[in-house]
């Protein structure tokens, strides 16, 4: 596991282990400040969809693209943006809807992109962002170029038309699409097994003739893996595969919600049993890859980058109202 | 100038756009073989390849979600939607996406988009297949509409359309596509967002788009024999609407008619009823009259159907009601 390897494009001298649990603890220590502002009352509009508890997956799956491949992502999305390498402190003053943001204090949590990383945005419609990734795919088949395109989704997701429109026409054109499916059990509070005819996701791949693999969707190294195998296949032409993690968001589908459709003893099961910043952890301190100081400073410098961008996010000033109608057309 | 259809006069927008441009494409069912239903992408396939003139499956969604993707990473598609009936199937992509992600994303990404689709009624299309549903979009920021009423128009506003680095819907009418008019050769743009005084007169204006202009200038004709003088006003551009040419021509002949093929509630002439009441209220010596499709779906059988949309001879019987 250890040596040097290419993450997001910069070689890294530090282990690859080191960088997925450096990424999964900013993606954490972010979202649970995001969750803090909110309760705080220091965040205006809909309570952000936060994605404590899957970390894997995004970090897992940035880290088999190049800086080059493009990413659409959900209205759970933060994790997938930060994974890119966007700066933190512009999506933190985004979601408190200041000018400073990434999208100018006009999308908020639900609709932040950094075009800069071909970060092409979050989607606050459930399946939305699927037919456009199809966009995606064709213009790199058009333009000859060998990037990638992912998109994330959630298990709800996969009972959308568009899942069916999008996965059938990738496959069908072999464009160069990986599909990701998070899969935390519930849309909002509907189990997904009480509304879906196959007890897996990936059991919709056979009926598009592309592959469809199951991961445990908290071992970061197993998502890693099978997103290295997928875009790989995309990159030389292959056509699109669906990658299945399984996962658990800790908290509710947003602030408003109080879980009365899963059991306290199953959060507990996920979080003690499944949880991808500790099952990492405990990997690394028994092969000594890692000593508890050096956990602890990781940590620590994560919560620290998450203060600054509240800092910097709560100094921004908001938008000036006269420029309201800015980008409504280009 | 030499005279073409409606319909070639697409084409020829299409294929020279296409030829100046190596990122504009076409997507939409039945386009590349077949030509496209009312014939407007013929030989288009045979010139082009299908790489650029591609087959899509029956996914309205994904075939503006494919668009979509395309024009926010390099290329300039036009997509169509065989009948406007069936963006019902789409809105999502249409109406959340493609014309709110510019907006959304605080300007990181142009939209360089058309979707050409075609609607109205008076060919017993029946319910589903014969709609005007230009006012669904026109309620919608961050998309263009745009309704050519001439061959002339239709060349040049599709090339500006294509151009654009803004979501266009460009609207054509079904019964329109063989319809002749002098086009000219080779490059040809008419601004979006212009409207267009079709007729020039003194005595009424009369305010209309797509099929609906062709009825105002049989009715102008009609009523030119009795000595009323009526200007016609061709919107062309729904959205963004120019109120200026409206308002300037009320102006000038104190009285207004406002034909639409849509339903009257909440219509594209609903909303420039209001505008003028807002706006031009001085001007008028009469109240605004709207004549608009009845609020009902479009029936199948012809007699029904001729009842629901505007007739020239129902707009002569109210430009003569706002003379009295």
């Amino acid at each position: 596991m250890n040596g040097p390897l290419e993450l997001q494009g910069k070689r890294v001298s530090t282990s690859r282990d080191t960088e997925f649990l450096r990424m999964m603890l900013r993606i954490r220590a972010f979202e649970e400040r995001v969750h803090k502002i909110y309760l705080d009352g220091e965040m205006m509009g809909m309570s952000p969809h936060l994605s404590c508890g899957e970390e894997a997956m995004a970090a897992g799956v940035s880290a088999a693209l190049r800086p080059d491949d493009y990413v659409l992502t959900t209205h759970r999305g933060h994790g997938h943006v930060l994974a890119r390498g966007t700066d933190t402190k512009k999506m933190m003053a985004e979601l408190c809807g200041k000018v400073t943001g990434t999208n100018k204090g006009r999308g908020g949590t639900l609709h932040i992109a950094d075009c800069s990383l071909n970060v092409l945005g979050a989607n606050g419609i459930v399946g939305g962002g699927l037919p456009i990734a199809c966009g995606v795919g064709y213009s790199i088949k058009y333009r000859g170029t060998d990037q990638v395109c992912v998109i994330f989704f959630g298990d709800a997701a996969s009972n959308q038309g568009t899942f069916h429109e999008s996965v059938n026409l990738a496959a069908a054109f072999k464009l160069p699409i990986v599909y990701v499916c998070e899969n935390n059990l519930y849309g909002l509070s509907t189990p997904y097994a009480n509304v879906s005819a196959t007890p897996d996701v990936a059991d919709r791949a056979k009926g598009y003739n592309i592959p469809g693999v199951i991961v445990q969707g908290w071992e970061v190294n197993k998502v890693h893996e099978a997103a290295v195998a997928a875009v790989e296949r995309a990159r030389a032409g292959e056509g699109p595969s669906l990658i299945e993690g399984k996962t658990y968001r800790y908290y509710g589908h947003s602030a408003s919600d109080h879980r009365p459709y899963r059991t306290r003893e199953e959060e507990e099961e996920w979080k003690c049993e499944r949880d991808p910043i500790c099952t990492l952890r405990a990997k690394m301190t028994s092969s000594g890859e890692i000593s508890e100081d050096q956990y602890n400073k990781m940590e620590a410098e994560a919560l620290a980058e998450a203060e600054e961008c509240w800092k910097f996010a709560s100094e921004s000033p908001f938008p000036d109202p006269s420029t309201v109608m800015d980008y409504v057309y280009g | 100038m030499a005279e073409k259809t409606y319909k070639d006069a697409i084409r020829e927008a299409l294929d020279e756009e296409m030829a100046r441009d190596e990122t504009v494409y076409l997507l939409g069912e039945d386009i590349a073989l077949f030509g496209s239903i009312f014939r407007a992408c013929e030989g288009l396939c045979a010139k082009y390849g299908q790489r650029r003139v591609l087959d899509m499956p029956i996914s309205e969604a994904a075939i503006i979600g494919t668009a979509l993707g395309s024009a926010l990473t390099g290329l300039r598609p036009v997509a169509e939607l065989m009948f406007i009936d069936f963006t019902g199937v789409c809105m999502d992509q249409i109406a959340n996406q493609v014309a709110k992600i510019r907006y959304m994303l605080g300007g990181q990404v142009t939209v360089p988009l058309v979707i050409r689709t075609q609607g109205g009624a008076i060919r017993s299309f029946a319910a589903q297949h014969s709609q005007s549903l230009e006012a669904w979009f026109m309620h919608i920021p961050g998309i263009k509409v745009v309704m050519p009423a001439t061959p002339y128009d239709a060349k040049g506003l599709l090339k500006s359309a294509i151009r654009d680095d803004n979501p266009v819907l460009y609207i054509e009418h079904k019964n329109m596509y063989n319809l002749k008019g002098e086009v000219p050769d080779g490059e040809h743009l008419i601004p979006i967002g212009k409207a267009d005084v079709k007729r020039q007169g003194t005595d009424v204006t009369l305010v209309g788009h797509s099929l609906m202009v062709l009825r105002c200038l049989e009715a102008a004709d009609r009523l030119a024999q009795k000595g009323i003088d009526c200007e016609v006003i061709d919107l062309r551009t729904l959205s963004p609407l120019d109120m200026d040419t409206v308002l300037e021509s009320i102006a000038k002949t104190n009285r207004v008619v406002i034909v639409d093929e849509g339903h009257k509630q909440c219509g594209a002439g609903a909303e420039v009823a209001a505008r003028i009441a807002d706006d031009g209220f001085n001007y008028l010596d009469a109240p605004i009259k709207r004549v608009a499709a009845l609020d009902c779906p479009i029936p199948f059988s012809r007699p029904l159907e001729e009842a629901v949309i505007p007739s020239t001879d129902e707009i002569v019987r109210h430009i003569q009601k706002v003379l009295a």
